[in-house]
């Protein structure tokens, strides 16, 4: 059975975010040879954005640009993929589990009395049935779960599923939808911009982490470094925050954010079950500490017994000589 | 102001997982109320003692839920709500926990509802916005900091990160983050004070629903652990060699730099 399946996209600083991609592969899957629509909401010209999603795999992109969407709220979002869910009719319904698609999703499933399964990691296509896998309890087990009445309706976790290959030559329809949107309750006043700019820790394919271990601001220096090398981005544990080493933004773990990158390098980091739960599906990891008891050790692919501040800079050099020779 | 807390039980972070018959092993598992929950029920004695009116703890959940709503009365709610649905549902979703909820709020005069931002056992994070959205009040998710002025309500919210200032109005949902405020542990006269406080058991029929009514949309098929991970190798020798010999692994060996 194929199947109509919209992918709601994500813009962030003017563009797309990489979890879009994943989206359309993931709607790929469920559509089984049936039609991929996108949708992008913004304020500014988005015909751009809309033929990148095209070259992705989508097969056509509606894209609504209007000065009250500029900002995201959920009650202007809401209203606008409404209009395009009536118009549609989509059999499925997928986004990236990210903060506006946490906050805008559960909207929609309400107004629509449909289920919606989030933060998916996996996807499996079996005849008719799409099976959705899903981490619970803090990643230490999984679920999977299927849509038994009405639409399927899916939020995926970013870095989880592999995006198609880009193909420049793909050409489908951007078409633009004007819609009116109407009395918004709630009013964003500002954004103050807290996280660095580079790599997004959610999205980022390696990162760096200090605990304790980092003993003060300035013990994250050599992890920026290293971070820097390898085009990652830095992340702390509790542990490191509560100490205000670095703010919370950069927080892993049970509380704070659940990451799943290519490496993690966790640089004096004891590995308290609330931290393992942010990181411990990572696909490899890399664990540095002076403790040889310490329990990230049970986690890691590889370890390094020893001190943090020697052994840092040294894997710093040691990669740059590496990417030199590359 | 009339405030409610929507509260739920669910495993000590400690507890080890173990799965049995695809479901997971709760026997003998230590519960607690869910730590972003503990945000919202501290959030809403703060509320109260600035603004004055009541809190009202609702949980969906069985009887075994009342352990969790007496620690919520003796933290300084007035009052507690078991919607125990155990005898009545067999299978639950978020679908099902808000149509439960939307009945239950239906004759409420509501100002202010607050909740986790997510429950650490599911994790979907659904509940709170979708009864927002059944209720047609405002929400504001994942809430650092909340001022209420009179009708206006100016929130900050974590935004992966970044800090987004809100504003809004009453009636009003939000969702508790980490950071919103220190949840106080129950003091002892707390704790002899909560035996008192009176907690209201409702059932499906009490809110005049069908089990039909709250069927779930999605559906469970399997639940399991994680593959065991191998034991990871810990490098030896000279600490220079074990740099080489880590870029070397992970370049060649997993290929990810």
């Amino acid at each position: 059975m194929s199947r109509k399946v919209l992918v709601i996209g994500e813009i962030k600083d003017a563009s797309l975010r990489n979890v879009t991609f994943e989206a359309i592969a993931a709607a790929q899957k469920i559509s089984n040879d049936g039609e991929i629509v996108g949708l992008i909401i913004g304020d500014k010209d988005l015909n751009e954005s809309g033929n990148t999603m095209i070259q992705y795999g989508a097969d056509r992109v509606i894209t609504i640009v209007n000065e009250q969407l500029k900002t995201y709220t959920s009650e202007g979002f809401a209203q606008a993929v409404m209009e395009v869910i009536e118009e549609e009719n989509p059999e499925a319904i997928i986004m990236g589990h990210t903060a506006i698609g946490k906050d805008l999703t559960p909207k929609l499933a309400s107004k629509l009395e449909s289920g919606l399964i989030s933060d998916v990691t996996d996807i499996e296509v079996t005849g008719d049935n799409v099976v959705f896998t899903r981490p619970i309890y803090s990643g230490k087990a999984f679920e999977k779960k299927i849509i038994s009445d009405g639409v399927i309706f899916a939020t995926i976790r970013p870095n989880n599923i592999t995006p198609l290959d880009k193909n420049e030559n793909r050409t489908g329809e951007v078409s633009s939808k004007d819609v009116t949107i109407k009395d918004l309750r709630t009013v964003i006043k500002d954004i103050i911009r807290k996280t660095s700019e580079g790599v997004d820790l959610s999205e980022a394919k390696v990162i760096i982490a200090g605990g304790r271990g980092v003993k003060s601001k300035e013990g994250f220096d050599p992890l920026n470094e290293l971070a820097k090398v390898l085009g990652g981005a830095v992340g702390a544990s509790r542990g490191a925050c509560d100490a205000d080493y670095c703010d919370y933004s950069l927080q892993i773990g049970q509380t704070g954010k659940v990451v799943t990158p290519d490496l993690y390098i966790a640089c004096g980091i004891s590995g308290a079950i609330q931290h393992l739960a942010g990181m411990s599906n990572s696909k490899v990891i890399v664990a540095i500490n002076k403790d040889p008891e310490a329990n990230i050790f049970n986690v890691a692919d590889y370890g390094i017994v020893g001190d943090l501040f020697e052994v840092v800079p040294k894997l710093t050099e040691e990669i740059k000589q590496l990417k030199v020779n590359a | 102001m009339n405030i409610y807390v929507l509260m739920k039980k669910t495993f000590d972070t400690e507890e080890k997982i173990a799965v049995n018959n695809g479901k997971i092993e709760d026997d003998g598992a230590e519960f607690i109320i869910n730590p972003y929950d503990e945000y919202a029920m501290e959030e809403a004695i703060k509320q109260r003692e600035e603004h004055g009116g009541e809190v009202t703890v609702v949980t969906v959940g069985n009887e075994d839920s009342e352990k969790q709503l007496r620690t919520a009365l003796a933290m300084g709610a007035d009052k507690a709500v078991l919607i125990n649905i155990e005898e009545d549902v067999e299978e639950t979703d978020q679908f099902t926990t808000v149509k439960i909820l939307e009945a239950f709020f239906d004759d409420k005069d509501v100002d202010l509802i607050l909740a986790g931002n997510v429950a650490i056992d599911q994790a979907s994070g659904q509940v709170g916005p979708r009864l927002a959205e059944r209720l047609n009040i405002p929400y504001v998710t994942t809430i650092t900091d909340l001022q209420i002025k009179g009708e206006t309500v100016e929130i900050e919210r974590d935004v992966e990160g970044d800090i987004e200032k809100v504003e809004t109005t009453l009636p009003l949902l939000v969702t508790c983050q980490q950071g919103l405020n220190e949840p106080r542990y129950p003091s002892l006269p707390g704790i002899m004070k909560a035996k008192k406080k009176p907690l209201e058991e409702l059932e499906l029929d009490d809110l005049d629903l069908e089990e039909e009514d709250v069927e779930p949309k999605t559906k469970t098929i399997d639940v399991f652990l994680p593959p065991e991970k191998e034991a990871g190798r810990v490098l030896e020798g000279e600490l220079d060699d074990q740099v080489k010999e880590l870029v070397s692994l992970l370049n060649k060996e997993s290929k990810v730099i």
